[in-house]
């Protein structure tokens, strides 16, 4: 562990009102790594990404990204930095096309004036048209995004956070409502995504998890339960007890 | 439908320019200047409502500020409105000897053409600014905004001193170039201003409106904090259209004061304002041919059921409102634009229903699967 | 300083009306996320209600007379409870889930109801009564001729539109007949008279008067609250309402009736403004343009308490009740005649109703900047979506 981490969260917790979502929670995350989050409903994990991204203050504790503190920082401040974050349910901008959807998050410049001089790098212009190709999506490049269908708006919704290009990408459960086999290419996707980026994915589909087989870490009530391999997380009767209600020894 | 588009302005300013004034006599033709003045306000309005999704109840206070500055030039630089002190009359009634220092300015033409809609702007910026910083949207922006226009009206309404409080000014009575504000010749080249200015404006909203800018805009309106995840700050590009709005808005307000020859905190009520939302919302927001017709034709109707029946236009206004938001959502030219026409003569047995999805033979997945040797997969 | 007390006393009775209509208007904002821009114009229908139910005990006279307040009171919560169930369950309910639309919406029925009460005769009346009947019997009759057709809703739209029109011949031919066709209220503004035992002095309290009227109001407002608290808080429609609110889809899955709860919160919501509405026809003369005269400030009470939160309402309507009784009255010029030359031209300057009015606003715009959810914001994961 000399490696210095992308990512540095440190006891923290939130709560609302009285009630803790997140207590003392404490993780790390090196440059490249691919890491998964599962924990049950409530256990803490869209708020995790939401302090994270700057949505949610943490109550104390503190979260360095490079280093750098990100308390206090507005949300897009902290995606400037490099993190982009794919929210549970796909939104994306219905009313515009596949193509300036995507072309708004890979814009390099992202203030009135850079958008008032119309015209993209042609570089960015090419990793679009290869993002769009990737996900399937080039023959719908024109159509409205809100037109889509569930599956393809959870692939654009995607695509929009890799054009952002951040180091540190968020994906909370990029493949509710895909098939199999779209469940599977997203996997792939992911993986070739690690080493150059860092990855945080959470998601519910075990299958789905062993595919991308990389460290898992359990959240339960707000913190950390266990850390580890899948195969060696599901034995942890812990984790049992948390999953099924009661302890099976 | 793109070929009118584009070539809208032109057609627009053809017809305004060169017909309506040889079918029209002079007071029709006034008050299709007036409507026309008030259609580049629908534009302001469409511009932060139809795009961006903020709807501003409050625009009446940039359009009163632009008749006030233009009504103040014209009553400085009129000799037969001067009274002892050489400042306007109605001065005397107060007891007021010297004039308000912020009147100073608009003894310069210049000035007044700058203020027309510079002023506005400065407001609409301060006023957007502090609201959109603290991310106040929805409801809460439209209630703010109207308060603030409430604000404005009592400051305009009370101080008579200052601005002849709710008398308002009058400008049909002003001279301009030698001539009556109020004469029909000089009323025929406001008319053109007007007819000219329209376009103008509807060129700056579809820049602002088209390209990638336009795009950050539609983001906004769809789903603002999605677009901070994506690294944008959505309070420069709200500030920016508020103000481009605030400033079409006064430019509107100073066409209309001098084609109508008054202005008056009347322009500030919660009713004007409102009301300037319902003609974009009955021309089609979200598009920018639909507001100038939903202003010419709520206005045109108001003048024909004021003229026959006045106690009936709050009926049909509010008719208007609720009829449009329930049952017309995309407006007049949203309704042409989404096959409501064509869809309207097939059910009465005039079209064949196919005709009706046109849609279909551009569907990509249809294409495509014509297309058959084409390489990408489908996912 | 009795001056003062007394301005302070008036503040406090002004910020209980806006405490009722802006509870009336909270209670409906925080359930179904929807501002009713015709809110104000339910306030001005209480205030009219008082005044048929003033004018028919007024013949009785003695005692019965004497007791009309509280019947009207009454009458204006069931009245306008009434119109707002019927508004919800016909206009509102096509617009859930699009606030902007239902501000636009409602709007509209607030102007119809001005004109309505401005221009409302007998004849009128009929003539709506038969345009109504008309038009339902002719859709009906569309319905079950054309079923299925294509063109049934452009047909029905023509027929309502038919039946509207024989509606206003048919009034319009009633109102040659004179007792028919004057307006019951006419566009200018009426007087109530508060029964006896409202008028003058309730006594004195460290020498201070205490007027009939505006301790009645504040009672009113406070037993009203209460009330409402407790119907929100303790009954079994708040809870459900309360459910609504914090999660509609899964109320609806446990069985709520949520359209039922709209309807309830809305009527609710409007008979608070209707009796705020018959206590403003206690403080002064009222006419069809008073809901324009407190719908802003109503607002600005929710801007500034935040959403949802009781306390914070009461907390903002005193406070701008105080802010334009106190400063707008100017009482603070004779209270401290020896204020310094700059806060005295301060303070000058601010002192007309409408002046303070925009001191409110000012005020409000610098609060928002350091508290942009209000004084009491809601925290959570569901707030800001």
């Amino acid at each position: 562990m000399t490696q210095v981490p992308l990512l540095d969260m440190t006891d923290v917790s939130v709560s609302f009102d009285g009630f803790y979502a997140l207590t003392d929670l404490s993780i790390r995350l090196l440059p490249g790594e691919l890491r998964s989050i599962i924990g049950p409903n409530g256990a803490g994990k869209t708020t995790f990404l939401d302090v994270i991204t700057g949505k949610v203050k943490p109550t104390k504790g503190s979260v360095a990204f490079q280093g750098k503190n990100l308390r206090g920082l507005s949300e897009q401040k902290i995606s400037r930095l490099g993190i982009g974050r794919k929210f549970q349910t796909p939104r994306v901008f219905d009313n515009l096309s596949v193509l300036r959807n995507l072309e708004l998050a890979a814009a390099p410049m992202k203030n009135p004036v850079g958008l008032f001089r119309d015209t993209l790098p042609m570089s960015v212009k090419d990793d679009v048209q290869h993002l769009l190709g990737y996900v399937g999506l080039a023959p719908y490049a024109r159509s409205q995004a809100g037109s889509l269908s569930h599956g393809q708006k959870q692939w654009l919704a995607i695509a929009m956070v890799v054009a952002q290009s951040p180091q540190l990408l968020l994906l909370d459960e990029p493949v509710a409502g895909l098939t199999d086999e779209e469940t599977s290419r997203t996997a792939e996707l992911i993986k070739s995504l690690a080493g150059k980026h860092t990855v945080v994915v959470i998601e519910h589909d075990m299958e789905f998890i062993r595919e991308l087989n990389a460290p898992v870490t359990v959240l339960h009530q707000g913190t950390v339960l266990t850390e580890g391999l899948l195969d060696s997380v599901k034995k942890d009767p812990k984790v049992i007890e948390v999953y099924l209600g009661q302890s099976q020894d | 439908m793109k070929l009118l588009r584009s070539l809208f302005p032109w057609i627009l300013l053809a017809v305004a320019l060169f017909i309506l004034p040889i079918i029209l006599d002079d007071f029709r033709l006034n008050l299709f200047g007036r409507y026309f003045s008030l259609a580049i306000t629908a534009l302001a309005i469409d511009l932060i409502w139809g795009y961006t999704g903020l709807l501003s109840l409050g625009q009446g206070i940039f359009f009163a500020l632009g008749g006030y500055a233009v009504a103040m030039y014209l009553m400085l630089n009129t000799p037969s409105e001067a009274g002892g002190n050489g400042i306007p009359k109605f001065f005397e009634n107060y007891g007021v000897a010297e004039l308000p220092f912020f009147w100073q300015p608009f003894w310069s033409p210049v000035v007044t053409l700058i203020a027309l809609w510079l002023i506005p702007a400065i407001i609409a910026g301060l006023v957007g600014y502090l609201i959109f910083r603290n991310r106040i949207k929805g409801v809460y922006f439209s209630i703010i905004t109207q308060a603030a226009l409430m604000v404005f009206y009592h400051f305009f309404n009370g101080q008579q001193k200052l601005i002849n409080g709710t008398n308002g000014l009058k400008t049909s009575t002003t001279e301009l170039f030698g001539q009556l504000v109020g004469s029909p010749s000089l009323q025929e080249w406001l008319y053109r201003l007007t007819v000219v200015l329209l376009p103008v404006a509807f060129l700056i909203c579809r820049y602002f409106t088209s390209g990638r800018f336009g795009d950050a805009l539609i983001a906004i309106r769809d789903d603002e904090l999605r677009l901070r995840f994506t690294g944008y700050n959505p309070v420069p590009f709200k500030t920016i259209v508020f103000i481009v709005a605030g400033a079409l808005c006064g430019i509107s307000g100073a066409l209309y004061t001098v084609q109508s020859g008054i202005v008056s905190p009347q322009y500030m009520t919660i009713s004007m304002s409102i009301e300037m939302v319902i003609w974009v919302a009955v021309g089609g927001r979200g598009t920018l041919i639909g507001p100038i017709i939903g202003a010419v034709l709520v206005n045109y109707l108001r003048s024909l059921v004021s003229e026959a029946l006045p106690e009936m236009w709050l009926f049909v206004q509010g008719a208007l409102f609720i009829f449009v938001v329930v049952l017309m959502p995309d407006g007049i030219y949203g309704w042409f634009k989404n096959g409501g026409f064509s869809r309207l003569l097939a059910a009465f047995g005039f079209a064949t229903k196919t005709a009706t999805y046109p849609q279909l033979d551009q569907d990509p997945g249809v294409l495509e699967e014509m297309s058959s040797t084409s390489g990408t997969k489908k996912l | 300083m009795e001056l003062f007390f007394s301005q302070l006393l008036d503040g406090l009775s002004i910020g209980s009306v806006l405490l009722l209509a802006a509870t009336g208007l909270a209670i409906v904002f925080g359930l179904m996320g929807v501002i009713n821009l015709a809110h104000g114009e339910f306030l001005m229908l209480g205030a009219y209600v008082t005044f048929v139910v003033q004018g028919i005990f007024k013949p009785m006279g003695g005692i019965l007379f004497e007791l009309y307040f509280p019947i009207a009171l009454v009458a204006s919560f069931v009245v306008t409870a009434l119109v707002g169930a019927l508004l919800e369950r016909t206009l509102i309910r096509q617009l859930y889930g699009r606030p902007l639309e239902t501000l636009l919406a409602t709007w509209g029925v607030s102007l119809v109801l001005i004109q309505l009460v401005r221009s409302v005769s007998t004849a009128m009346l009929i003539g709506i009564l038969v345009a109504i009947a008309l038009g339902w019997f002719a859709a009906k009759m569309l319905r079950t001729r054309f079923e299925e057709k294509l063109f049934l809703p452009y047909i029905v739209g023509l027929s309502w539109i038919g039946s509207s029109l024989i509606g206003i011949a048919f009034a319009s031919w009633l109102s040659n007949i004179r007792p028919l066709a004057s307006a019951w209220f006419g566009p200018r503004n009426i007087d109530v008279t508060a029964p006896k035992w409202l008028q003058g002095s309730w006594g004195k309290i460290a020498g201070i008067e205490l007027p009939g009227i505006r301790i009645f109001i504040i009672l009113l407002s406070a037993i009203l609250l209460l009330a409402t608290f407790w119907f929100l808080n303790k009954s079994v429609w708040g809870l459900r309402m309360r459910a609504v609110t914090q999660n509609r889809q899964m109320s609806n899955c446990l069985g709520i009736p949520t359209d039922k709860v709209d309807c309830i919160t809305f009527a609710l919501g409007s008979g608070l403004a209707g009796v705020a509405g018959a206590a403003i026809t206690l403080l002064g003369s009222v006419g069809p343009n008073l809901g324009a005269a407190y719908i802003v400030s109503c607002f600005m009470v929710i801007v500034l308490g935040g959403v949802g939160n009781l306390l914070g309402t009461v907390l903002a309507s005193f406070l701008l009740g105080i802010i334009q009784s106190v400063i707008g009255s100017g009482s603070l010029l004779i209270v401290f005649p020896n204020l310094p030359g700059s806060v005295k031209g301060f303070v000058e300057f601010f002192a007309t109703t409408s002046m303070s009015l925009v001191l409110v606003f000012i005020f409000i715009i610098a609060f928002l900047q350091f508290r942009p959810n209000g004084m009491f914001p809601q925290k959570g994961r569901s707030v800001e979506n």
